[in-house]
């Protein structure tokens, strides 16, 4: 064990990683997950000892034991709630919080909600594979209607959720989207979520190599991707594949191909933050086959004062005019003496 | 000014009971009474009792309200049995307590309110108010509460409907007249309540509540008025307190001797919310709430913020424990300090949400999957609260662990005159964290109270995980057959040894007898009551009323095998009974009521007296 108040900037990946073997199955995309977690946080320029990650119930909450920061696996569905706790008590700590789509949407789909609108200054990673892993592969709140599977042997029925569409109806101040193939997309992401000030949303496509395989491919594979993914870039059109674009038609976006009268400046410009949540809320919906699978930060909203500060900020206010004298709080104002 | 001039009967104690519609202020009157008999120097005991409903339909049994209190110059331990003189504000409440009134008793009633609708409201076919043999029956007071409050009010620039809700401090009034109340605080709370905001409002009240007490003065009864001495306490600052509020304060105070930030999370729910209210009104003290989503919630902010170093509690009823019973199990196996208070109701399910019982015994001890003991403590009287609390502080941090600490609604909502500590006086809470110049092993434990060491996020070196999966020592998941056996003995026997910390336990009596009545919670006033009645008698009868129900004290069972027998009065179905017999091998016999009404002393006595004859 190694005293860790280093110079800022001097941590590496190596720093990050215990000495615990990692337990999940070959090939899952957790382990591309972690690695980008482990590559980033030494570039955030916070001392080692300030992170705390915490996680639910699932392969994906598995994480803490593999980050060698503070970490806490909690209990199915409740992270959020101790993020909570820890990040009320100390707002100095830096806090990542792990989930996945059962652990997250399903069981704890309440506590996300309210994290989410309380606007806590913390990260929050949802690992979402569209299956229970680590129970063995029954559907998940984000599997597609029909997913067979050994609880659901002619097919689920319940129409999935939509992680981004979750976020952005609780009113989460940062919302973004990456996927477990792309390192730098990851790291890239993750930067910007430490970055906000306030709950940072951050969905991630993971595949799950035992029980899902291959659920992502389409858009995120190698082959595929160019024409059914959208990379989204701050200020810049909307456009994917070799000539492909986003337009918008009323309130209904459109794939568009350029030429025959078609410009680029037809295109909705991507500007995560816009006020109003209408765009980033078109843009939630927008998915494979119908429409290339966006990925980036589709909404960030500065200005919303965090939850922890808000909660310090009253009883630094209340303490201006002098702080509690205990004795008088224990005597009140209607007390009597008997000699 | 108000001056009585006529003769007083010397009595040592008394128990008034008002009763009328939800809406009629009768808490509010209760309490005010109450204030004015502390400040007359009596000792006292209270007993609200109030439906579940905040508006039920008026008029009807359904919103009957009442407030109960004994004063004295005795020490006073329970709101007493049945009342001495009862106010009936309408037929509902009169028919909803005259059951309760003896024979002879003082009754005043508001007549004004006995018309057709209410009385058949009621369900009252005549008016009982002309039966002959009724009117004999008691001490009967008429007053037309509502037209002599509107003809006092007659300057007033309040409108006729707010005028007559003033009626309640009249008849408040009235009574401080019989039993010699002092108005001051009363007119004092007017002041602090209304005086800036609405003088009309406190104007009218004040006016009143000199009408009622003026009405005492000049009416032409035969009655005697009252005459209480005060109460031969112990020198001191004294205050009035709920016990909710002195759990209030017993937190703050233990997060202050053990030099800790103090923050408490809650959901709202009967009857403890008053605690969330009470400890978010004292930002100015440094204490941070947090209103959670729900239960669980709750619980998990607790944990996390124990986790990063404060001293965190949540205060919650039955129903909210249920909830809370997967977190509290990672509390245990993560060997993290919370206070979790339940203010018990009566149950299962919503039950009896405004009633008292002390049902949740068994679910404090055994409601988590695993073996998962925890200790668990239990106030006995509202200032106990205070005491207790401080207790739970210690226990929690001293010996890493969640606490159960025990109350209920009777405890909660009742209050007592309080000999106010000095802050001085109270004994620090020894907290020893992680070093970060040692290395840092999650689950090394101390030699004597095998308590971990808690390291803070934060401190550089001491990085480390914990969680729900079982751990080796060096805090390393681990799933090793005997690794698991040794962790789930080391956390039973951590949880055992804190019996090793607790005083000697008080005998109420003698050590060794016929009789051993052992209660614990808020039957302690009940108990001892009517068990020094029947000592005073020369049974051979003691009681002991536990404070630590897990773990029960070293001590204990050589005192019950000191005893003949055993007796083991509880507001549930021989829960701690159960305990005992399991425990101890002894024949406790469970004396069992759960109608949502705390003990009288009279059939404790009588149960009493059949144990022994």
């Amino acid at each position: 064990m190694s005293p860790s108040n280093m110079e800022e900037g001097s941590l590496t990946k190596k720093d990050f990683v215990t000495e615990n073997d990692v337990r999940w199955c070959p090939g899952c995309g957790d382990y591309a997950i972690l690695n980008a977690v482990q590559r980033t946080l030494p570039e955030l320029g916070v001392p080692k000892e300030k992170f705390v990650v915490v996680s639910g119930i699932g392969c994906s909450s598995r994480f803490p034991y593999y980050m060698n920061t503070y970490g806490f696996h909690t209990i199915h569905g409740r992270a959020p709630t101790v993020v909570t706790g820890v990040k009320s008590a100390n707002p100095e700590l830096s806090v990542w919080m792990i989930t996945g789509d059962g652990d997250g949407l399903s069981i704890g789909g309440n506590h996300l909600m309210h994290l989410l609108r309380r606007n806590l200054d913390v990260n929050v990673l949802l690992f979402n594979n569209r299956i229970y892993g680590l129970t063995k592969g029954q559907y998940s709140p984000t599997s597609e209607v029909g997913k067979k599977t050994k609880s659901t042997p002619a097919g689920s029925l319940d129409y999935p959720v939509n992680p981004l569409l979750f976020a952005l109806g609780s009113e989460a101040t940062f919302v973004a989207r990456t996927t477990d193939t792309d390192q730098k997309h990851m790291v890239e992401t993750f930067k910007a979520a430490h970055a906000h000030k306030g709950t940072s949303f951050v969905e991630i496509f993971q595949n799950c190599v035992i029980f899902n395989n291959h659920a992502f491919d389409p858009v995120t594979g190698r082959e595929s991707r160019g024409e059914q993914s959208l990379i989204l870039n701050e200020g810049q059109p909307l456009r994917f594949g070799e000539n492909k674009g986003i337009r918008l038609n009323g309130f209904d976006p459109e794939v568009v191909e350029l030429g025959n009268g078609v410009e680029e400046s037809d295109l909705l410009v991507h500007r995560s933050k816009t006020a109003n949540p209408a765009y980033a809320t078109i843009l939630a919906q927008m998915a494979y086959p119908a429409f290339p699978t966006p990925f980036g930060i589709l909404r960030q909203i500065e200005g919303r004062e965090t939850y922890e500060d808000a909660l310090h900020q009253q009883i630094q206010s209340a303490q201006a005019q002098g702080t509690g004298n205990l004795q008088e709080l224990l005597t009140g104002k209607n007390s009597w003496i008997v000699e | 000014m108000i001056q009585a001039n006529d003769s007083f009967e010397e009595i040592e104690s008394a128990v008034v009971r008002f009763a009328g519609d939800s809406g009629d202020g009768m808490q509010t009157i209760g309490e005010r009474f109450t204030d004015s008999s502390a400040f007359a120097g009596n000792d006292i005991a209270t007993l609200p009792d109030f439906p579940a409903e905040i508006r039920a339909p008026a008029g009807t049994l359904a919103g009957v309200s009442g407030y109960q209190l004994q004063f004295g110059s005795r020490t006073i331990l329970t709101p007493g049995d049945e009342p001495d003189a009862l106010v009936a504000m309408n037929p509902a409440a009169l028919k909803a307590n005259i059951g309760d009134l003896p024979e002879g008793g003082l009754l005043v009633v508001n007549v004004d309110s006995f018309k057709d609708m209410n009385l058949k409201k009621a369900g009252y076919q005549n008016n009982p108010l002309q039966d002959e043999e009724f009117r004999r029956k008691y001490q009967l007071v008429e007053l037309d509460l509502t037209s002599l409050t509107k003809d006092a009010l007659s300057e007033s620039p309040l409108k006729p409907s707010d005028k007559a809700r003033c009626k309640n401090f009249f008849a408040l009034g009235f009574m401080c007249y019989v039993y010699g109340r002092p108005l001051e605080p009363t007119l004092k709370f007017f002041d602090q309540k209304w005086g800036k905001k609405l003088p009309d409002v406190a104007e009218a009240n004040s006016t009143a509540l000199k009408a009622g007490f003026n009405l005492g003065d000049t009416m032409e009864t035969a009655r005697n008025r009252y005459q209480l001495a005060k109460a031969v306490v112990q020198p001191g600052v004294y205050r009035k307190i709920s016990g909710n509020e002195a759990l209030v304060y017993g937190l703050v105070a233990g997060a202050n001797c053990a030099g800790r930030e103090l923050l408490y999370s809650g959901y709202p729910i009967t009857p403890a919310s008053p605690v969330l209210e009470g400890l978010s009104a004292l930002k100015k003290y440094g204490v941070k709430t947090v209103q959670a989503e729900d239960e669980i919630a709750a619980m998990g902010v607790a944990i996390g913020a124990s986790f990063a170093g404060d001293l965190s509690v949540v205060a919650t009823s039955g129903p909210g424990m249920c909830l809370k019973s997967e977190f509290i199990g990672l509390a245990s196996i993560t060997e993290l300090p919370v206070i979790i208070c339940n203010v018990q109701r009566g149950g299962p399910s919503t039950g009896l949400p405004t009633k008292t019982e002390q049902s949740d015994l068994l679910q404090s001890l055994y409601s988590r999957h695993g073996d998962c003991p925890l200790p668990v403590l239990a106030a006995h009287s509202p200032s106990d609260c205070f005491d207790c609390a401080i207790e739970a502080c210690r226990i929690a941090l001293k010996h890493t662990t969640p606490v159960i600490l025990l109350s209920d609604l009777y405890v909660a909502n009742g209050a007592e005159p309080w000999l106010v500590p000095n802050v001085s006086d109270l004994s620090p809470i020894e907290v020893k964290f992680a070093d970060p110049r040692e290395p840092y092993v999650t689950y090394r434990r101390d030699s004597q109270t095998l308590a971990r060491t808690q390291a803070i996020p934060g401190q550089p070196g001491l990085e480390h995980r914990i969680g729900g999966l079982e751990k080796s020592e060096d805090g390393g998941v681990s799933y090793d057959p005997q690794n698991h056996e040794k962790m789930t003995r080391l956390r039973a026997e951590k949880v055992e040894r804190i019996a090793d910390f607790l005083p000697a336990t008080q005998i109420h009596g003698q050590s060794s007898g016929d009789l051993l009545v052992i209660g614990w919670g808020g039957t302690y006033g009940a108990i001892t009551s009517a068990v020094k009645a029947m000592q005073d008698e020369g049974f051979s009868i003691s009681s002991v009323h536990l404070r630590h129900l897990n773990p029960l004290p070293a001590d204990l069972e050589k005192i019950i095998r000191s005893f003949k027998k055993v007796i083991v009065p509880e507001l549930n179905l021989g829960q701690l009974s159960m305990i005992l017999r399991a425990k101890y091998l002894v024949d406790a016999r469970s004396l069992s009521k759960v109608q949502g009404k705390p003990f009288k002393v009279l059939e404790l006595r009588e149960a009493f007296h059949k144990e022994l004859s």
